[in-house]
């Protein structure tokens, strides 16, 4: 196989390895933010639950997750499963682990914000929504941006766990070759795709955290 | 009529008696200082009365309209919509600014009145010039809280709280977290606001500032006020621990 077909399959592996990647950081970012507030809830129960459910998905692995996401529908619920939902998996099971670690990663922001803050809202009469996205959230962002930095890019790498449920993403692609081929030049150029993969989320969050100096 | 009416108000914290039972009406125009030891629940006052803290005891007024009652031994809150009328009575200056830090000066002055208010914009923008314009900040229109001096966040803060056009403006401590340069340039702006008649009630460490300025100085100690009068009279009390207390800053 010449060089240039086998970087044109791994192009194509990386396409999925993208989707599973951006939609993973499009659905996590938010539900993280909402598990945080369960997290920080002053309603015990809920504070409870939120806390078992970041436990779990933090203490288990990531792949027993993935497997558990894709079977429990049968097992649980006596559905069929359909060959689409494998991506459909994937996905699910990604933004569910990542959210649990933003939203502990949210909770670290917000409240380093200073007490201050949310009082000088109050006495000016913020109202809560007010209060949260115009003068705390602002804040928090700039505070969270490098461990999500960190987070974003471990998920680069992670996205080759979708082999897991036979989503051939890059990763995937690239082991194939090398096991027809007997060579590890795949493999090897896999890595460097996930590593200008990851220099570009690197640069982005640099500027992003560049932007964002406008204000102390 | 009284701009603020406190009476019998009481707080604690984990059986701690804060506040033991205090009573305190302010009448338009009247400046009002209050000196003490620290500890003395001076700023605990301040905090129930701007409803930073919820009171355990008492009642609290502003313009007539109650704010704050005992019914059944516990303290009842307005409704939220009587509250938000009645927020809009009352500014309070911290000791540490607590500008918005993501805001340029501008902003933090014209953002409440906007949002919180439905000030038009324009409109928001032109007061927020003229205050700044007298505050001596003109300069400063478009800088971010972290290229001021700590003097320049104060004034701000407290063109913040003006710009919302408020009844009576609370000091807590305003110029504590200054050097004394920059506590100058603080007092005079706060000087200005007494010779318009602003309502005011300011805690503060400034004897000479207290003297100067009030028409009345509470001295409070251990959750009560210990003792309260014309400046002459707090400067020239019987009163031991008034006495002592004020000895100190005097050298």
């Amino acid at each position: 196989m010449s060089i240039a077909t086998m970087v044109a399959e791994l192009a194509k592996g990386m396409v999925v390895s993208t989707e599973v990647f951006v939609l993973t950081l499009l659905f996590s970012l938010p539900l993280g933010l909402i598990l945080s507030f369960g997290r920080m809830s002053a309603h015990a129960p809920l504070c409870f639950l939120t806390k078992i459910y970041i436990s779990l998905m933090r203490g288990t692995p990531f792949m027993l997750q993935l497997i558990v996401v894709y079977f429990a529908p049968f097992y649980i619920f006596g559905i069929k499963i359909s060959a689409g939902y494998r991506f459909t998996a994937v996905i699910l099971a990604f933004v569910l682990n990542y959210a649990a670690y933003f939203a502990e990663i949210y909770r670290a922001g917000i409240e380093s914000i200073p007490v201050g803050q949310y009082e000088a809202a109050k006495v000016l009469g913020y109202n809560k929504v007010q209060t949260f996205f115009k003068i705390i959230l602002p804040q928090v962002v700039k505070r969270i941006l490098p461990p999500v930095t960190n987070e974003t890019i471990t998920l680069v790498k992670d996205t080759s766990l979708a082999f897991v449920l036979a989503v051939t993403e890059m990763f995937t692609v690239a082991k194939q070759i090398a096991a027809k081929e007997a060579s590890m030049m795949p493999l090897m150029a896999a890595g460097a795709f996930y590593y200008i993969f990851n220099l570009v989320v690197a640069m982005v969050m640099e500027r992003l955290e560049k932007k964002m100096n406008y204000f102390r | 009529m009284n701009f603020v009416e406190i009476s019998h108000m009481k707080k604690g914290f984990d059986g701690l008696h804060v506040l033991k039972d205090i009573s305190l009406s302010v009448k338009e125009g009247e400046v009002v200082s209050i000196i003490g030891p620290s500890g003395s629940g001076k700023s605990t006052l301040l905090r129930c009365a701007t409803m930073l803290e919820k009171m355990d005891g008492g009642s609290l007024s502003y313009l007539g309209k109650k704010a704050v009652w005992e019914e059944n031994g516990k303290c009842v809150y307005a409704s939220r919509a009587e509250m938000k009328e009645i927020h809009k009575q009352f500014g309070l200056v911290f000791q540490n600014f607590n500008l918005f830090p993501h805001y340029t000066v501008l902003k933090n002055i014209t953002d409440a009145p906007v949002s919180v208010d439905k000030v038009a914009a324009a409109e928001a923008k032109e007061r927020a010039e003229t205050l700044l314009e007298k505050l001596g900040l003109a300069d400063k229109r478009d800088a971010y809280p972290y290229q001021l001096s700590g003097g320049q966040k104060q004034r701000v803060s407290i063109a913040r709280a003006l710009a919302l056009q408020p009844k009576v403006l609370f000091f807590d401590e305003p110029t504590s977290a200054l050097d004394p340069e920059l506590t100058g340039e603080v007092l005079k702006v706060i000087k200005e606001l007494a010779a318009e008649h602003m309502t005011m009630i300011i805690v503060t460490h400034e004897m000479q500032f207290a003297r100067e300025l009030s028409d009345r100085i509470i001295f409070m100690e251990q959750g009560i006020i210990q003792a309260e009068g014309t400046p002459d009279e707090i400067f020239n009390c019987e009163n031991e621990r008034v006495r002592e207390f004020i000895g100190k800053f005097q050298g």
